[in-house]
């Protein structure tokens, strides 16, 4: 009975939401208020019902509800609850039922918090995100309904996959999609925009803390995908260039651009029609990120099962919304005029450089992504991108990027002027390289022209991104929190810097044979395996080994890693055993037995990779932060005032 | 400098920069695409020598020997006609096993053995990668394969 009722309220979601983008459009049109009325008060309704939908999907889950074929497929009655819950989005269905929840949610943020925009220019705006929303939630009742029945009701679940039993991942795809759905709503102020003709550039100011939100949930979602898969997968990897991964990392980039053209554009009326076509193509590649994910034309460890007619579905979607708003830009966006110039080394110019760059990563890992699909398409041969490849291609971009961030934040609007922060930053340049220099000698065996580079650089941002703060230290508390929010962001990505050279020069992997009581070196570590023994868990059964490192001679930590076999059955799993410190992390994965009383193993020495993660966390903490700035909130408060 | 001189060097820094860029880029892309051959297909028109690809099909059962305490794997992988013998230094992945698709990356060697630097197997038991899911044949077994993925 509840999985029909979820059922049912899916239905009744669609026809709101049909509901929501014909008044929405429809009545800014013709300019009547109640049909624009309306289209909010169904966005109210199809959120309310969506939840509704998602929380039968929950409770089926909860309720070990296996007549329900997705929850059958996703999980047992062995699964503890909290990833009962959390498999609600572990599977296709259930992911794409949060998704159309989510966009419904900021949808209804949009009606509740931007009340500052004029009716009919929001009534647009939900009108767009109404149709996006049709789109999604057709896309699962004809595809991927979570509420299918098994007749007769099965016995017993298939379990979640046990790598997705885990805390990080749990967190992981409502965080990406909060992100990536979240791109939906720049978007449609974007075609919104561009329906309207509008000339005032007010919608950049109306539109930034959203972009912002968006893009650091996305920011985290990556975040914690990558952490996931350095101590899940076993591999102790933190990135792989794979397809999927790639898919949240394009709109990341066109993201990031996004936010900084928007800048621009809010605060000297510039770029405006490039703005507009970043929008466009931030939340396009993140569609594209669902098509290739979904359709499984893309071999990865992301794919979910594969059917063609979602693929289908969605290649059609993807059309009719790519299609649909280049279409609107190429009608409208002629029209718009931009005012004024300015001068080479002026922010603008900073921040155009900043996106051309942006766009041009995104671009070379679009390129590297789809060239197999397509030349598999054409019957050209099988062929595959390697990870070296976009390595290279995503370095080649970030080397100036990072160069000119180093001025770019201290240049003034419109003037080639960099005042005060001038002398400091090249004082900077040698105290950073000297520092680069002192790290390599205090910490590692061997110099490397890449990591002296790379310290060099990041050290050189930190401390650039630290100027300004420094500079104005006798007035923090009226520094808006939009400049503390730049700061952290900037200072965050030169941190990321930091751990990415550090882990990409000095890491140390090896695959070794050894017997207990044998013992393996790694920079200084002692690595001694003291041996099997079985463990028993909650729903699997484990070997665990067990590992005591020392460091001359002292020691510093016993590490253990499993092997665990699930009750539900499939293949086994490795837990990784991980040594924190600030300076590095040690890991170990227990392989199998090989016989003679000998295991294999992989023993790991990861150089500063905490900062790769702390450095994203503290860029997504400034988008936080700057979102927080009184400028958008004292815009509300004013304009509240005021009869609408 | 004149405004003018200095418009036009950073035009040629501009043009220079982004030439250097797309050359790198387009020079890695070119090192690093990777051919994926079923074992037919090297039997047929080998890439040997220095060029790494990647080689897909299935486990086959009882191919996977090693000797005791000894880090090295040797397997056959098999598209259910012809089967390459591979050799692997390496931890292997969790969900290999004999019988399962795996796909393998590195370099023919002249004796006819592929010495493999990295070993891939997907991370759901009842998913196959395409390439080797089409490379397979035998009928019977990609039904069961298609028929698994739901």
């Amino acid at each position: 009975m509840i999985p029909e009722l979820g059922h049912f309220a899916l239905v009744l979601a669609l026809l709101l939401a049909l509901g929501q983008s014909w008044f929405g459009l429809l009545g800014a049109a013709r300019g009547r208020v109640a049909w624009m009325r309306a289209a909010e008060t169904s966005v109210a309704g199809q959120w309310w019902l969506l939840l509704l939908s998602f929380a039968a999907l929950v409770w089926s889950f909860v309720r070990f509800d296996f007549s329900v074929a997705y929850v059958a497929n996703t999980s047992n009655s062995l699964l503890p609850l909290f990833y009962r819950i959390a498999a609600a989005w572990g599977g296709h269905e259930g992911s794409l039922l949060l998704w159309a929840l989510i966009l419904a949610s900021w949808s209804a943020a949009i009606v509740f918090f931007s009340r500052q925009m004029p009716l009919p220019f929001r009534s647009r705006v939900l009108g767009i995100l109404g149709l996006v929303s049709v789109g999604f939630i057709l896309f699962l009742l004809s595809t991927s309904n979570p509420f299918d029945r098994l007749m007769p009701a099965a016995p017993e679940g298939r379990d979640l996959n046990p790598l997705l039993q885990d805390f990080a991942l749990a967190v992981h795809p409502p965080t990406l999609y909060l992100g990536y759905v979240g791109l939906a709503v720049p978007f449609a102020f974007a075609c919104a925009t561009l329906l309207e003709g509008r000339q005032e550039v007010d919608w950049a100011r109306w539109a930034r803390p959203w972009t912002l939100v968006a893009w650091l949930c996305l920011t985290v979602g990556i975040t914690l995908g990558s952490w996931w898969a350095y101590y899940e997968l076993g591999w102790g990897g933190y990135w792989f260039w794979d397809p999927v991964e790639n898919a949240s990392f394009m709109p990341w980039l066109m993201a990031t651009a996004l936010v900084h053209s928007l800048a621009v554009t809010e605060k000297r009326g510039l770029f405006r029609s490039w703005t507009l076509l970043l929008a466009v193509s931030a939340f396009s590649l993140s569609l594209l990120g669902t098509f290739l994910v979904r359709s499984g034309v893309l071999v990865s460890v992301h794919a979910f099962a594969t059917d063609p007619s979602r693929g289908l579905f969605i290649l059609g979607f993807l059309v009719a919304v790519i299609g649909g708003a280049l279409t609107l830009y190429a009608w409208r966006a002629p029209a718009l005029q931009a005012p004024g110039g300015f001068a080479p080394t002026s922010r603008e110019a900073f921040l155009l450089f900043n996106n051309a760059l942006l766009v041009a990563a995104a671009g070379l890992i679009l390129v590297g992504t789809l060239y197999p699909l397509f030349m598999d398409a054409l019957g050209l041969g099988k062929i595959s991108v390697g990870p070296p490849y976009f390595g290279i291609a995503f370095l080649v971009p970030m080397v100036p990027l990072l160069l000119l961030m180093v001025f770019g934040m201290h240049a003034a609007w419109k003037y080639s002027r960099l005042g005060t922060a001038k002398r400091p930053l090249l004082m900077l340049l040698p105290l950073a390289l000297l520092a680069a220099v002192g790290l390599i000698l205090a910490g590692y065996d061997h110099f490397s022209l890449a990591a002296f580079a790379g310290f060099g650089v990041a050290l050189w941002l930190m401390g650039s991104s630290l100027v300004a703060p420094w500079q104005r230290r006798d007035r923090w508390r009226s520094l808006p929190a939009g400049f503390w929010g730049m700061t952290l962001a900037h200072f965050g990505v030169g941190l990321f810097t930091l751990g990415v050279t550090g882990v990409e020069s000095y890491r140390i992997e090896r695959d070794l044979s050894l017997a207990p009581g044998e013992s393996a070196t790694l920079m200084g570590y002692a690595f001694r395996f003291d041996g099997t023994r079985e463990v028993q868990g909650p729903n699997y059964a484990a070997v665990e080994g067990s590992f005591t490192v020392t460091r001359e001679g002292q020691p510093v930590t016993v590490l253990t890693s499993q092997k665990r076999l699930y009750a539900s059955g499939g293949n086994p799993m490795t837990e990784a055993g991980i040594h924190v410190s600030p300076r590095r992390d040690l890991f170990v994965a227990l392989g199998e037995d090989l016989g003679a009383g000998k295991w294999s193993m992989r023993l790991q020495y990861k150089p500063l990779i905490r900062y790769v993660w702390l450095g994203a966390l503290l860029m997504a903490l400034g988008g936080l932060l700057a979102t927080a700035d009184r400028r958008y909130r004292v815009q509300l408060r004013q304009e509240e005032g005021q009869p609408a | 400098m004149t405004p003018r001189q200095k418009r036009i060097w950073m035009v040629v820094g501009i043009v220079g920069g982004v030439g250097l860029a797309a050359t790198l880029a387009l020079q890695a892309f070119q090192d690093n695409l990777m051919y994926f051959q079923s074992p037919t297909q090297v039997l047929e028109q080998p890439i040997a020598g220095e060029r790494s690809f990647r080689l897909g099909g299935l486990v086959e059962p009882g191919s996977v020997t090693r000797e005791p305490g000894n880090l090295e794997v040797r397997f056959r992988i098999t598209d259910n006609v012809e089967a390459i013998e591979v050799s692997y230094a390496g931890l292997l992945p969790d969900l290999f096993r004999e019988g399962q698709g795996v796909i393998v990356r590195g370099k023919l060697g002249a004796d006819g053995l592929f010495v493999a630097e990295e070993v891939l197997a997907k991370h759901d038991e009842n998913y196959m990668p395409p390439e080797v899911a089409e490379s397979l044949r035998m009928p019977p077994l990609i039904k069961q394969v298609e028929a698994g993925g739901a």
